[in-house]
């Protein structure tokens, strides 16, 4: 039998493919009000472990990124440095209104109101803000996308990266991040 | 032929080394659960985040010690578990296992430590510094017990060589934990801080310094050190059953002790909470050390 005919390779895919959704490193970039019910999905009461989710410091080592609630124009520059410097695969939950469609901060000065225009999100939870039901639903939701190799932002990001710089660059006037390779 | 066997026995002690250590630690996350009164994970989530951490598409690194870092620690790891008999007697699990063995894993067994601080340094995250700081002045704590307690072995057995210590505690009567049980005290405090758990944790401390020396490891690499740790997991628990516990004639009676002595580090990780670096090393400084030396006079006195 060849090491990499059809068969043993779909096989090998199989697995990552099943690691990868029941193994998911969480980043919680703790933006906007929605900080507060990570803890509750994450201890005792909701238990998200027993999925595979945990959380991580770095986003050297993690898979999604979690942005619980508005983000202001300060905060997104350091979220999309955050995004950059994970590894792929990689993938995005937005939570609650405000990252759907501004929710209540629609008018604000200083908040962006569609997170999909500057960086890509594979899942959203709707809620104002969502309980941890909803979060670990969302969670996964995100599983079933990998398992049908739809959750692939990442890929989007890397392609059409001129569009997403170009809308970055619109709403961060001072853009000055520093030179780095991710 | 012989060669052929001897090759696939090295192979083997890897491969059982990785899927006990991993299993334990699926172990330890489950328990660590039901003491919180949740779930847990299952046992062997940690195979599945080291599938997943090795299946990761890009994986970023700052230069060559970094590259090498991941590297030395699983070379360091398996070396550790090349020198360490796995079994007291029969062909298999042998391994490269010599007279004199014992002082050369004392030195071994850092080895991998100070790789993956090298490689840390080279990644210039402040976080990494400070954890390689203090995972440093950890060991200069722990050291100094657990040489002890081998010295009070290799007195009183008289030889540098685990097989002989092995061959000498033929009966359960006769094991070191027994004999000798204030080195075992001192060993297995020193045991407490080798497997960087609670309360000495905070070379790692994952809320404080960002989980310290692999924070800006990702993808492979972590997968590599995931790995690495497993491996060296195993190392450890088989050199502390082979010392204090008499070893083990077949696989099954290694991993009924070694579990029960990687109980000891889970428990007391679970219930405690974390020292501070001085507080840590002032504790290793004291008690262990104290123990220790008794140890050594109780050996010299008992000969
Ligand atoms: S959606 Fe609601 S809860 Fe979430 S950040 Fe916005 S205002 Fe806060």
């Amino acid at each position: 039998m060849e090491i990499n005919d059809k068969d043993t390779l779909t096989i090998v895919e199989h697995i990552k493919n099943f690691a990868r959704r029941h193994s998911l490193f969480v980043l919680a970039y703790g933006t906007g009000c929605g900080a507060i019910e990570i803890p509750p999905t994450m201890t005792s009461r909701y238990d998200a472990e027993r999925f595979g989710i945990v959380g991580r410091a770095t986003p050297r080592q993690a898979d999604v990124l979690l942005i619980t609630g508005y983000l202001s124009v300060k905060t997104l520059k350091r979220v999309i440095r955050t995004y950059e410097q994970m590894q792929d695969p990689k993938y995005v939950i937005g939570f609650g209104s405000c990252t759907i469609n501004g929710g209540m901060y629609w008018d604000s000065y200083n908040t962006i109101k569609v997170l999909d225009q500057y960086m890509p999100v594979d899942v959203y939870i709707n809620g104002c803000m969502p309980r941890p039901e909803s979060v670990i639903s969302g969670f996964i939701k995100l599983q079933q996308l990998i398992k049908a190799g739809k959750a692939d932002g990442w890929k989007k990001y890397q392609e059409n990266l001129d569009w997403y710089r170009a809308n970055q660059k619109k709403v961060i006037k001072n853009w000055n991040m520093p030179d780095y390779n991710w | 032929m012989e060669t052929l066997k001897t090759i696939s026995g090295y192979f083997a002690t890897i491969g059982v080394a990785f899927t006990v250590g991993f299993l334990f630690m699926g172990f330890r996350r489950i328990l660590t659960a039901r003491v919180q009164n949740r779930v847990g994970p299952p046992i062997y989530q940690n195979l599945l985040d080291i599938i997943k951490l090795w299946s990761k598409e890009s994986a970023i690194n700052h230069g060559l010690m970094q590259h090498m870092g991941p590297a030395f620690s699983i070379t360091a790891s398996v070396t550790t578990l090349m020198f360490i008999p796995v079994l007291r007697d029969g062909n298999w699990f042998q391994n490269f296992s010599f007279e004199g063995d014992l002082i050369f894993l004392l030195y071994i067994m850092v080895f991998g430590q100070l790789g993956m601080a090298l490689g840390a340094g080279q990644t210039g995250n402040p976080n990494s510094a400070i954890g390689v700081s203090r995972g440093l002045s950890q060991i200069v704590g722990y050291e100094i017990p657990f040489v002890l307690a081998l010295t009070a072995l290799m007195v009183y057995h008289e030889t540098t060589s685990l097989h002989e210590i092995m061959a000498a505690q033929d009966s359960i009567g006769g094991w070191n934990i027994f004999v000798n049980p204030l080195a075992f005290v001192a060993g297995i405090i020193a045991f407490l801080g080798m497997t960087h758990y609670t309360p000495f944790d905070v070379p790692f401390a994952p809320a404080e310094l960002a989980s310290g020396p692999p924070s800006e490891f990702g993808g492979k690499y972590l997968g590599m050190m995931m790995t690495s740790g497993s491996i060296f997991a195993f190392a450890k628990l088989t050199l502390f059953v082979n010392l204090f516990l008499g070893g083990a004639s077949n696989l099954l009676e290694l991993l009924v002790k070694a579990l029960a002595l990687y109980l000891i580090p889970v428990i007391i990780g679970i219930v405690t909470p974390r020292f501070r670096t001085e507080q840590a090393i002032l504790f290793f400084w004291k008690w262990p050390t104290i123990i220790g030396i008794l140890s050594i006079l109780w050996v010299v006195w008992m000969r």
